[in-house]
């Protein structure tokens, strides 16, 4: 075997021997796909409303028959205002529809329930558009690129871009930390090992494994979550395999910053995956942000992976609309991983520590 | 006595950081096969001094060989020729002992087939056989001890440096310890040790210490003892280190 080899033995033994970080590793991408894809869900199929009427007429009738079809909605009966109110206070209706008439003329009235205001807002909506569905001028509206308005796939890009963060950044700095703790960063040091040598022996195996984690996540979300197949599919394992190679390379950075396991814990975590989480675009979305966050958000290489892949795998666009986002993503790996090496070399091999 | 005949020659090294000399300007001479032990108060420099002496720290000022290398500039060549033992019996917990040893045998350029000759020699010596396929983590601290010392000596280097070989090891296991040592010493290896156990330095064959970065005695054991009118290691230490005036 060859110094490398029995470097990188070295490491996937060690990999795979902790159990428990093995199975984090390989079932947390599974749930939080799952999670996000079918739990968490921001559409609201099950929209329970309570229907008040002063009036029957036949409009009212045709607005409650609709509303009894709809598979949007679970009509909770036509009830009187003061029963209504209670209702919706136990929690036991999320809207409730008042239809008044008024010298022959119809006026619907929504009072929904917003203490959670994505599911006040779309149940709302919902019942604006059932109402006014006998309008005299319909307004057309299409919903591009996710005709069904499925959010199942839409975290996908997201959950990617802060597993590889974890995977690579994390798991890399805690290891190479752990080998300068435990003093066995000092054994390969002072044997004729090149540091360089050191180094991808430490990477390689965390970039296979995340490529192991890029097929599983890939496979569950083109079968399990229904993502489109096509040929887009090349340019999301390639933009993919940039982006681990740039989590190996701030993983490597904080590692050549920090002493201790501990710090390389919070470091990676406190700099790295609150930003993707909150600043990425991966839940909230970066227009609607504060200009000062918006302008950090372009700092996070996880925003333009996380938009490159919402082109790729949900807009289905070719690689020529993802130019920006991967020069981007290549100018950020290029310039991490020169710093890396160069910040690991004048520490180690000028023999320095 | 030509240069050739010394494992280990340095004259004036110094390593400064900043304004702090931690090491400065020693000079001194190890001969092959010899046990040197390297002794000093915590902060005198010891550790600096033994990683400029194996390539893991480039010397500030002065100059040397080290197993016929020259440390400013075959540091390289120094790495091939030596081997090290970590004050903390540095393995890889996760592996075997098998494992270590062949991985250790393996980054110091050693064939498949001198791996194999080897670790079954070192395995018959040090009584480990049934312990082969054991993971480190769950051997005990005097067993990680010899297994650490065979993984530094398994590409038999000319030299091999021990940082504090038998810290929190209890007395039978250390003395073990030292048997392993002369062994290797009657087989032609020049061995540079540093060490806080006072009796220990006793066993050297000579003995220097040092005191604020500088070489303040070196000498067999018995002349040092006659030098300061002491009985033992321990009271010769006590006055030499006496002269200190850095802190901790």
């Amino acid at each position: 075997m060859t110094i490398f080899q029995s470097l990188i033995k070295k490491e996937a033994l060690h990999i795979v021997r902790d159990r428990r970080t093995m199975i984090i590793t390989l079932v947390m991408p599974l749930v939080l796909l799952l999670l996000f894809g079918f739990a968490i869900s921001m559409e609201r199929n099950d929209v329970r409303v309570a229907v008040v009427v002063d009036r029957h007429t036949p409009q009212t009738r045709e607005i409650v028959a609709r509303m009894q079809a709809d598979d949007y909605f679970s009509f909770t009966g036509i009830v009187s205002e003061r029963e209504a109110e209670d209702m919706l206070r136990r929690g036991e209706t999320d809207a409730i529809l008042f239809l008044r008439s008024e010298d022959g003329r119809l006026t619907a009235h929504i009072d929904a329930d917003a203490s959670n205001p994505v599911v006040g807002q779309a149940s709302s909506a919902y019942i604006q558009n059932l109402v006014s569905g006998n309008a005299k001028v319909p307004v057309l509206t299409s919903t591009m690129y996710n005709p069904q308005l499925k959010s199942a796939y839409n975290f996908v890009p997201g959950i990617m871009g802060m597993i590889f963060i974890l995977i690579c950044a994390i798991m890399t700095s805690v290891s190479i930390v752990s080998e300068k703790e435990t003093g066995t960063m000092d054994l390969l040091l002072v044997s004729p090992v090149k540091p360089g040598v050191i180094i991808f022996g430490k990477l390689v195996p965390y970039f296979l494994l995340s490529c192991v984690l890029l097929c599983v996540m890939l496979i569950l979300a083109y079968t399990v979550l229904g993502l489109p197949v096509s040929y887009t599919i090349v340019s999301v394992v390639v933009v993919s395999m940039l982006y681990v190679v740039l989590s190996l390379a701030i993983g490597l950075l904080v590692s050549t910053i920090v002493s201790n396991q501990v710090s390389a814990l919070i470091v990676s975590a406190v700099l790295f995956m609150l930003p993707v989480i909150m600043l990425s675009g991966m839940i909230f979305p970066i227009d609607n942000m504060p200009a000062f966050f918006r302008w950090v958000s372009c700092v996070i290489p996880a925003r333009w992976y996380i938009e490159a892949m919402r082109k790729l795998m949900i807009q289905q666009l070719e690689f020529r609309y993802i130019l920006q986002e991967f020069f981007i993503l290549l100018g950020m790996t290029v310039l991490l991983l020169v710093l890396s090496i160069k910040k690991f070399n004048t520490k180690h091999s000028a023999y320095e520590f | 006595m030509n240069e050739d005949n010394y494992a280990i020659s340095v004259r004036g090294l110094t390593k400064r950081f900043g304004s702090f000399t931690a090491v400065d300007h020693i000079s001194f001479d190890v001969g092959r096969g010899e046990i040197f032990g390297f002794l000093g108060a915590n902060g005198a420099g010891k550790t600096t001094a033994m990683r400029m002496l194996c390539g893991l720290s480039r010397p500030t000022a002065g100059a040397g060989t080290v197993a016929g290398c020259d440390i400013n500039t075959q540091s390289e060549m120094i790495k091939r020729r030596i081997g090290y033992m970590s004050q903390k019996f540095s393995l890889y917990e996760g592996l075997t002992v098998t494992e270590n040893l062949r991985l250790f045998a393996t980054i110091y350029g050693m064939s498949d087939r001198a791996i194999r000759e080897q670790s079954n020699r070192v395995f018959s010596l040090l009584d480990m056989d049934n312990m082969r396929d054991t993971l480190v983590k769950d051997i005990p601290v005097g067993w990680k001890q010899k297994l650490a010392f065979a993984s530094a000596t398994i590409h038999r280097p000319d030299i091999v440096f021990l940082d504090e070989p038998t810290g929190g090891v209890d007395p039978v296991t250390r003395r073990k310890f030292w048997e392993l040592i002369y062994r290797v010493s009657s087989e032609g290896m020049t061995v540079f040790v540093t060490t806080h156990y006072l009796d220990e330095a006793e066993y050297c064959n000579r003995v220097s210490i040092m005191v604020d970065g500088r070489i303040t005695a070196l000498d067999t054991p018995e002349a040092l003892k006659s030098e300061y009118h002491a009985d033992t290691m321990d009271q010769v230490f006590r006055i030499v280190a006496r002269q200190a005036t850095r802190g901790e």
